[in-house]
């Protein structure tokens, strides 16, 4: 990284292009969020009839706390400690998925008591947007795993530094997303 | 670590930056499906929207065959819905953008000094999802419907109850497709900027051109993400009967699409037309033999449009009925974006000012995309005005406005880029007589079809509607309209030709053809597979200026006079 163009900065493609990715992100998860809460006004009462908040909050904590393992599993990976990192990274595996699971059995109780994507403009709403944030959590644990198979496998090294840092941005904007959106679904317009 | 990097190479990349070789040696034309050049990318894209702008002008035709004449019943009002919303969403997503895109692939790292573009195979995976996107949109041909619920699809004219063939459902997903090729594209071209700049090529070196592309790829990104998140609750709507944007007792909002729809369609207007300034921006300096007169107001004014474009979407929908408030805020808010846009038309026409005008077609078109962007400007500015909006939505007035926008603004400025840049993509120049001729019948055949336009609105044709009584003036006018039409045809004919005569046996251009100034000129024409094989050093925005002339170079003596 000695000779950096004009640019100054000593951030890679990966990091810088990730960034900018996850800006576009937002604007998908803003757009999502607003249009839930202009509509919220035609939900009445059913949101805080079906949504289990405390439950919600529980699993809500197994994502929290997978931002600070993948950090974790960062410090490792700097120190070279691969078997640490291993550690950590199956670690924050596990707890993405705890949450998927968590929103698994919240989604079939859902329909269990009729609320579907199609039952009225709250199911619709509420199955797109946390729906949405859903299929990112399962695209960063693609990820995830990606990398940690390919480190048991050997294959990761230092020079792939850049590849674990945007991975993690990422991890942590789908962190970051579940903050916003469990506050304006749980704890806003319930 | 500017100063002293004298005729730097293109090493400056970190070993570990350098993207992975190409994998496309020795196919023949199948090299074309595999190939991750940015160069090649770059024409892929523009021959595509080459072939799309075919299509929508066609389509722009037929509908001025069916309006020529009143109570004509050329086409059924049912294909008449569908050719007018094909028509722009054609022009806009598979024309304008695409070939907008694909300049800035070919230009952007040549311009910056780069020898290859930040994500090769994104990049290549943009077009191709691009591409799908607008051969789905096509596609629905073969259900036999074609979306026909105008480029912005209201709801809940779009919703199943309204549109129930299957030709919405393409549509969404095509635009689905294209808006996330397109977010690729962006994403290269930024890293790209931020990164792979040359030694010494600081952000206030940049081409203007580099810095509005730069703008316009974050107004894509921020823009195109809340069209997908829209288009997917409606194709919700659509197949899986959720109830977004449902008129019915299930309390979803049309007008939640209106504010979703504008949320992008504004800035897109922007990132439509920043690109063209760009262009304006690299052409007027050139062949008026001036640096451009306030670059930083140039690169400024353009971060201010991009940051203006994302609060005045509601002018819109100021017939809509959002109250006074709201309005009035956007109203000011859209008044207010004329500024920064106006203040580049002065550092154009200052830069032409008391220059040594060098009459080439390039020129000729820049020229006329300021005076019939400025009319473009002022109605929008008339339009900002509610109580005139409320009169004038809705009919031809609008459509003549923004056909000066982005026909007489973006689409002259992109004929600038392409007479200005043709040498550089092919080795040589298009014919300059017939460019002349496509240029007057371009200027004529433009003006007489959308000017009176104008007046139609101003006497009350609506927009949209697939046929018209025989009130006074309007078949007089409509008739003037659709003859301006097929010379528009004319001219676009006698481009399309100059294209194809002139990359067989156009004129060897050379390097540099124009004596030109930034750093995609200092390669020869094509450039090689690398881009370059030495780079000047960069001391200014004008390298190549400094290279030719030590004596008064820009970088030491800051001058911003013309030169003898």
């Amino acid at each position: 990284m000695t000779r950096a163009g004009a640019s100054g900065t000593t951030m890679n493609r990966h990091k810088i292009g990730m960034l900018f990715f996850i800006g576009s992100e937002i604007f998908f998860f803003l757009t999502l969020l607003s249009s839930y809460a202009y509509l919220s006004g035609a939900f009445g009462d059913l949101p805080r009839a079906v949504l289990a908040v405390p439950r919600t909050f529980v699993f809500s904590l197994f994502l929290f706390s997978s931002s600070l393992t993948i950090w974790m599993a960062e410090r490792a990976f700097h120190r070279r400690r691969f078997g640490a990192f291993r550690g950590w990274m199956v670690l924050t595996i596990l707890l993405g998925l705890t949450f998927l699971v968590g929103q698994a059995i919240e989604y079939t109780e859902l329909i269990r008591t009729g609320v579907t994507l199609n039952y009225d403009v709250f199911g619709s709403a509420f199955f797109t947007l946390t729906g949405f944030h859903g299929l990112h959590v399962l695209t960063g644990l693609i990820m995830l795993s990606s990398l940690t198979g390919l480190s048991f496998a050997g294959k990761l090294g230092p020079e792939n530094e850049s590849a674990l840092a945007s991975i993690a941005y990422y991890w942590h904007f789908v962190d970051a997303v579940w903050v916003a959106v469990f506050s304006v679904v749980y704890l806003i317009f319930v | 670590m500017t100063q002293k990097s004298a005729a730097a190479t293109p090493e400056h990349v970190a070993p570990q930056e350098l993207p992975f070789p190409p994998l496309n040696r020795g196919w023949g034309w199948l090299a074309w499906f595999s190939t991750t050049d940015h160069k090649k990318i770059g024409i892929l894209y523009i021959v595509t929207s080459l072939f799309f702008f075919g299509v929508g002008g066609i389509e722009a035709l037929l509908i001025r065959i069916q309006l020529a004449a009143p109570n004509a019943r050329v086409l059924t009002p049912a294909e008449y819905n569908a050719i007018f919303t094909m028509h722009g969403t054609t022009m806009i997503f598979l024309v304008v953008m695409p070939i907008l895109i694909g300049l800035a692939n070919f230009l952007v790292p040549l311009m910056v000094g780069a020898r290859d573009v930040a994500f090769p195979r994104l990049n290549a995976l943009g077009y191709w999802v691009f591409l799908l996107g607008g051969i789905v949109i096509y596609l629905a041909l073969f259900t036999g419907s074609l979306a026909n619920a105008g480029w912005f699809s209201y709801a809940p004219l779009s919703e199943y109850a309204f549109s129930s063939r299957p030709g919405m459902d393409y549509w969404i997903v095509g635009l689905i497709e294209t808006g996330v090729g397109t977010i690729g594209a962006a994403v290269n071209l930024i890293v790209t900027t931020v990164r792979y700049r040359a030694p010494g090529m600081t952000w206030r070196r940049m081409p203007l051109f580099v810095w509005m592309m730069f703008i316009t790829s974050l107004l894509i990104l921020f823009a195109l993400t809340p069209l997908n998140a829209g288009l997917i609750m409606l194709l919700g709507d659509r197949i899986l009967h959720m109830h977004f944007f449902r008129a019915n007792a299930s309390g979803g909002s049309a007008i939640l699409w209106q504010h979703i729809f504008w949320f992008f369609g504004h800035p897109e207007v922007y990132i439509m037309a920043l690109p063209a300034f760009g262009i304006i921006s690299e052409v007027i300096p050139v062949f008026s033999r001036k640096p451009i007169f306030g670059y930083n107001f140039v690169a400024g004014s353009g971060v201010a449009i991009g940051l203006l474009s994302f609060a005045v979407w509601v002018h819109h929908m100021f017939a809509v009925g959002l109250g006074v408030p709201l309005n009035a805020a956007f109203s000011g808010a859209s008044m207010l974006i004329a500024v920064p846009t106006g203040v580049k038309i002065f550092n154009w026409s200052t830069t032409m000012f008391q220059g040594r005008i060098r009459l080439k077609t390039p020129l000729l078109f820049a020229a006329a995309f300021i005076i019939q962007f400025v009319i473009g400007g002022i109605t929008g500015i008339m339009f900002a005005v509610v109580p005139i909006d409320w009169q004038l939505t809705d009919s031809y007035f609008v459509v003549a406005h923004f056909h000066y926008v982005l026909f007489g603004g973006t689409m002259f400025a992109l004929w600038a880029g392409v007479y200005y840049w043709f040498p550089k993509f092919t080795g040589r120049l298009l014919h300059e007589r017939l460019g002349k001729w496509h240029f007057w019948l371009a200027v004529i055949g433009f003006n007489m079809t959308f000017f009176v336009q104008h007046i139609l609105g101003l006497i009350g044709m609506a927009r949209r509607t697939y046929t018209y009584p025989n009130l006074p003036g309007y078949f007089a006018l409509n008739l003037i309209s659709t003859i301006g039409a097929f010379i528009l045809a004319v001219s676009v004919l006698l481009f399309l030709w100059n294209l194809v005569w002139s990359f067989r046996k156009g004129e060897i251009a050379g390097d540099n053809p124009w004596d030109a100034w930034t750093l995609e000129w200092a390669t020869t024409s094509p450039p090689p597979e690398h881009n370059f094989v030495r780079l000047p050093p960069v001391n200014s925005a004008r390298p190549l200026f400094d290279l030719a002339h030590p004596e008064m170079a820009d970088g030491i003596s800051k001058r911003t006079e013309g030169h003898a």
